[in-house]
């Protein structure tokens, strides 16, 4: 299989990284050969193997409910690139 | 061609425990912007997710509640996206595996019953608040909210009006404030219902295509948007036009829906397993605890209610409509063990006082127990109905007990048949008139003379007495 | 100083022969002079690391000092610092102060080992070669045009040079094993889940794992001493008993059972590398030990399953970088989306970019099933391949990379056969397995050749004996950088 200009520029989008039709086709050609080296795990039978998301087989711990964080917005904000009224600000949000 | 509506809805319920679901900040409401935004909650780079205990267990006793399948081993997701107020760009969700799946809601409308099922409720988190005043063209973000513990619960495509919506939406409401995992309190969004709605011709069996409609968080609003927007496909489709799978919000100012411009992106939200969060398991003990501490759920209590105090279903029904409306009845039943006439009391003077007051039972200036002495004045006889509804006025103003006050306003029925005979003949003696246009057939003349006897005893007249008492006396 | 192992170093302190900020200063000192041909640090502040060694002094004075106390150490800047610049290599966190520290820096900082700057590294710790950091390739201390490898490239390079006793690395697919390898130091990179990743900056969460790196075995059993240990701030985080990693240094090898990967000594592997681990194996031999042969037959998957699912990780841990709390900000943008487009666009490097897009494809609808499950199902299978050969051996061993250093630019075209360099690092991995790389020899250009070895689950105290006997026995990991020494005897006259 190999990706079109489309499907970079699907992904890019889905990514949110700005990519113009000149980088689209150079990326194109370096992700296909990265998915020539990916293809070679399609052949493999899995079937009946069970899917390995964590490298241990342990479950998750629970936290007590209780309130541990104290308000820390000043140092957060410290490094925002804007805020306002201890707001953080971002362009216009349209719903 | 006839038409039937096919809703869904999804409610993402606010879990009332006191910290978020993946950090250690405060999920108390109204705090200033970003005070209760911890480095877990802003998305720090580095930062990592440690679920809450509480959250999970809240999860739980929504399962159990609703007869649901508790799945032991379930499993965190990420749900990718980006929106400022979603601090890491995707959101903790569970997709294919959510701790709860299957269970039903008995719902009630009008005089009917129905039983809606449920497809799944799972954990996960809130977002960030967006506020659209202007700060010079740009929008101000709030990620209080941020990582506050949601349960979002799915129904089956089951019900078929705005009114059966409403009576799921309030069953459910009813249910996690009864359960404790949820305060409910929709002005602040800890209970958000989007509804998913789709038309089609009667005896179609596909399902239409369905508009999702987002964030209502009132009844009245859910009720409203419901009822436009299927006028709106309707009209559409008679009008020959179709209609295409999309998410819509309510103006509660123009009463119509509208398409959401912000979410014209193809959605592929990239669902996979957080690997910062391994699988959450639920053991037996833990469960079965959780189980043994659950209240008695609204529609057991129903049932009881029927059967104990031979209140009828939908009275029932009314009277557990939040458990703190139940438990007060049930105080005041047992209090007076008059269950139908403590039943009348609740769900009549005591409700409408409350409501011109807006209050709610909870704030209710009478108490269940004085409200159960009140009916056991009624039932023996000592109160009329009228006399007792001045009681109350008493109880409602604070003016002390039931019989302090009966006592102190000469407010007790008088049944002594030689008083009342002899306030009879008083009345019968000063209204002649009366009594012979009686006796010419009048029946009026009889109310006229029960409403002078009445008023002579000051209002202390046992009205069914005096009806028999002056009966004999004219005949 | 420059040559002294950390428990020289750390007697040296007890005794008060030299205090911490001397010390400090010393490697600062050394850290001038060599840096700017080596680029071995990102962020270097020198008040901080004499205050930091202040504190370790008083420590020392008021009889506090534990094992490591006053002895200073390099972090890769991948973990945040609290006060300090934390730019994981990438114009996205150019100016990101961090406001906590990371687990791993809150233990150091307990320990009273003074951090002497954060070290440079591939760019959020995605390459092989150190060249895809926004600060500048780090050049390897033994051949200046020469990579260091990566992603801890300037760790491994600062330890190389001796610009410090000991540094921090992370590891997600070879980039503590791979360059140490080709830089001639020790690294190991700890069984997944015994090092908190709290304040690490996420690659790929479930393969990163945090470790030491340091001239000797010995020193990074020390240092795994201080770096490991429960952390309730990490969901992955194993609560276990608290381990002493120093404590079977010195057992001997006698009967020792090296398993060697028939897969790991084939076609890819360059000469000099094979006959570099043949000799060790063979010196192993000296020491007590038998070989046996094992097959690890689906390690062959392990860089495609390793390139489907750490870039899968990566593009969903890398979406909280967009311009609205903290870093990098496009400057001009027409609307949020546009601000978003942009701020990614040029803050994240082509390397960054590219994996990116790699697993927002390989998650997107209808691919998902194709590409993420299967490699989680071959996951497994490399992984019960690991289990099936440890019933047969106690220690794995084979090389850590296929060749040596390569020179700068030389694969940067070719992401291919830049990734094929991890080959041999990434099944441990996979399997959440630790594994380490230490000196055995050096190539005819004079290149540093690592050795691997990959041991069961905590099995870390055993690896790390095995190591020692063998760095008792030879003496690479004792060279020193010619041109290091050269620069530095310069300095000095």
């Amino acid at each position: 299989m190999s990706l079109s200009p489309d499907d970079v520029k699907r992904i890019a989008r889905l990514a949110r990284i700005e990519i113009d039709d000149v980088q689209a086709q150079a990326t194109q050609g370096q992700l296909n050969t990265i998915f020539d080296l990916i293809a070679t795990m399609q052949a493999v039978d899995t079937s009946g193997i069970a899917p390995m998301a964590h490298a241990q087989e342990v479950t998750q711990r629970l936290r007590a409910d209780i309130v541990t964080e104290t308000d820390r917005h000043a140092a957060f904000q410290a490094v925002a690139p804007a805020v306002e009224n201890d707001l953080y600000l971002v362009p216009k949000v349209i719903e | 061609m006839k038409w039937e509506t096919v809703i869904g809805l999804e409610v993402h319920t606010q879990l009332a425990t006191k910290s978020k679901i993946f950090s250690g900040s405060s999920t108390a409401f109204g705090a200033a912007p970003n005070t209760q935004a911890s480095a877990v909650d802003i998305a720090l780079p580095g930062v990592l997710p440690v679920l809450n205990k509480g959250a999970v267990e809240c999860a739980i006793k929504f399962g159990l509640a609703i007869g649901a399948t508790l799945n032991r081993i379930n499993i965190f997701d990420r749900k990718n996206y980006f929106y400022p107020d979603l601090p890491k760009g995707y959101q903790i969700s569970q997709l294919a595996r959510p701790i709860v799946e299957g269970g039903a809601l008995r719902i009630q409308v009008g005089d009917s019953e129905r039983t809606i099922n449920l497809t799944r409720a799972h954990m996960e988190e809130d977002a960030g608040k967006s506020l659209h005043e202007d700060f010079h063209g740009m929008t101000g973000i709030d990620l209080n909210r941020a990582g506050t513990p949601l349960l979002e619960i799915v129904s089956e495509p089951e019900m078929r009006s705005s009114a059966e919506a409403v009576a799921y939406a309030r069953a459910l409401h009813t249910l996690v404030t009864w359960i404790g995992i949820c305060d409910g309190n929709m002005q602040e969004g800890s209970f958000r219902v989007d509804a998913n709605v789709s038309v089609r011709p009667v005896g179609q069996a596909e399902f239409g295509t369905r508009r999702e409609i987002k964030n209502l968080n009132s009844f009245r609003f859910l009720q409203q948007a419901i009822d436009y927007e299927v006028r709106w496909q309707i009209e559409t489709l008679e009008d020959g036009g179709r209609i295409e799978q999309a998410t819509v919000l309510f103006d509660p100012d123009t009463g119509e829906t509208r398409m959401m411009r912000s979410k014209e992106d193809a959605h592929d939200y990239r669902y996979f397993p957080d690997p910062d969060l391994l699988p959450v398991k639920l053991d037996e003990d833990w469960i079965e605890a959780v189980r043994a501490a659950l209240p008695e759920l609204p529609a057991a209590m129903q049932a009881r209610f029927q059967a104990d105090y031979s209140v009828s279903a939908y009275d029932a029904g009314v009277l557990t409509g939040s458990r703190a409306l139940a438990d007060y009845f049930e105080a005041a039943a047992k209090a007076c063990g008059q269950g139908k006439l403590a039943a009348n009391w609740v769900m009549g003077e005591l409700s409408a006082t409350l409501n011109k007051a807006e209050l709610d039972i909870t704030q209710s200036p009478v108490s269940a127990v004085q409200l159960g002495a009140l009916v056991a004045r009624i039932h023996d006889g000592t109160l009329s109905g009228k006399l007792a509804k001045q009681v109350f006025e008493g109880l409602w103003e604070g003016a002390g007990e039931v019989d302090a006050i009966i006592e102190a306003r000469g407010l007790r029925q008088m049944s002594d048949a030689g008083e009342l005979e002899k306030i009879i003949d008083d009345v019968l003696a000063a209204n002649p008139k009366s009594v012979e246009e009686f006796r010419a057939g009048k029946e009026k003349a009889f109310n006229a003379l029960i409403g002078q006897v009445m008023r002579a005893s000051k209002g202390t007249a046992n009205p069914a007495q005096v009806n028999d008492l002056l009966k004999a006396r004219l005949q | 100083m420059s040559d002294a192992s950390l428990s020289a170093l750390a007697a040296q302190l007890a005794a008060k022969q030299v205090s911490s900020r001397e010390l400090a200063q010393q490697y600062l000192d050394r850290i001038a002079t060599l840096n700017p041909s080596i680029n071995a640090f990102i962020t270097l502040d020198a008040d901080k690391t004499l205050a930091e060694a202040a504190v370790a002094d008083a420590l020392i004075a008021a009889g506090k000092a534990g094992p490591l106390t006053g002895v200073p150490i390099a972090h890769k800047d991948i973990f945040c610092t609290d006060g300090w610049l934390t730019t994981c290599g990438s114009k996205m966190l150019h100016n990101f102060v961090a406001p906590y520290d990371a687990h791993v820096i809150q233990r150091f900082k307990a320990a009273g080992m003074p951090s002497l700057g954060k070290t440079n590294m591939d760019e959020f710790a995605m390459g092989s070669s150190n060249e895809t950091s926004y600060f500048g390739a780090v050049k390897n201390p033994w051949n200046t045009t020469y990579v260091p490898g990566g992603s801890s490239g300037g760790a491994a390079a600062c330890v190389a040079a001796r610009m410090a006793p000991a540094a921090t690395g992370t590891d997600t697919g070879g980039s503590i094993r791979q360059p140490a390898a080709l830089c001639g130091i020790t690294g190991l990179k700890p069984t997944y889940g015994l090092v908190s990743r709290f304040g690490m900056i996420a690659f790929a969460s479930s393969l990163d794992q945090a470790g030491p790196m340091a001239p000797s075995a010995k020193d990074c059993a020390l240092l795994l001493n201080v770096m490991t240990g429960f952390d309730p701030n990490d969901s992955t985080s194993l609560e276990r008993e608290k381990e002493d990693y120093t404590r079977d240094l010195d057992q001997p090898l006698t009967g020792l059972r090296v398993g060697l990967p028939r897969e790991f000594f084939a076609e890819g592997l360059n000469n000099e590398v094979a006959t570099a681990v043949e000799a060790a194996i063979a010196e192993l031999k000296k020491l007590g030990a038998t070989t046996v042969e094992i097959s690890l037959a689906n390690s062959k998957l392990a860089i495609p399953v390793y390139y489907v699912l750490a870039p899968a990780e990566a593009s969903s841990n890398l979406s909280r970088f967009d311009g609205v709390r903290y870093g990098y900000r496009a400057p001009e943008y027409t609307n949020l989306d546009d601000m978003y487009c942009k701020t990614r666009a040029q803050g994240f490097g082509a390397e960054v970019k590219r994996r990116i897009m790699i697993g927002a494809y390989v998650l997107s609808h209808g691919y998902y099933d194709a590409y993420y499950l299967q490699a989680q199902k071959i996951r497994r299978l490399i992984a019960d391949d690991f289990s099936a050969a440890f019933k047969t051996c106690d220690v794995i061993l084979g090389p850590t990379a296929p060749g040596t250093a390569f020179k700068l630019g030389e694969k940067s075209d070719d992401p291919v056969e830049m990734y094929l360099n991890d080959l041999y690092t990434i099944p441990a991995n996979l399997a959440g397995l630790p594994g380490m790389s230490l000196p055995c020899g050096f190539d005819a250009k004079g290149l540093p050749i690592g050795l691997q070895l990959v041991g069961n689950y905590f099995s870390e105290a055993k690896m790390l004996n095995v190591a020692h006997q063998f760095q008792r026995a030879t003496d690479w990991h004792k060279r020193l950088p010619p041109q290091g020494e050269a620069s530095g005897a310069r300095s000095e006259g």
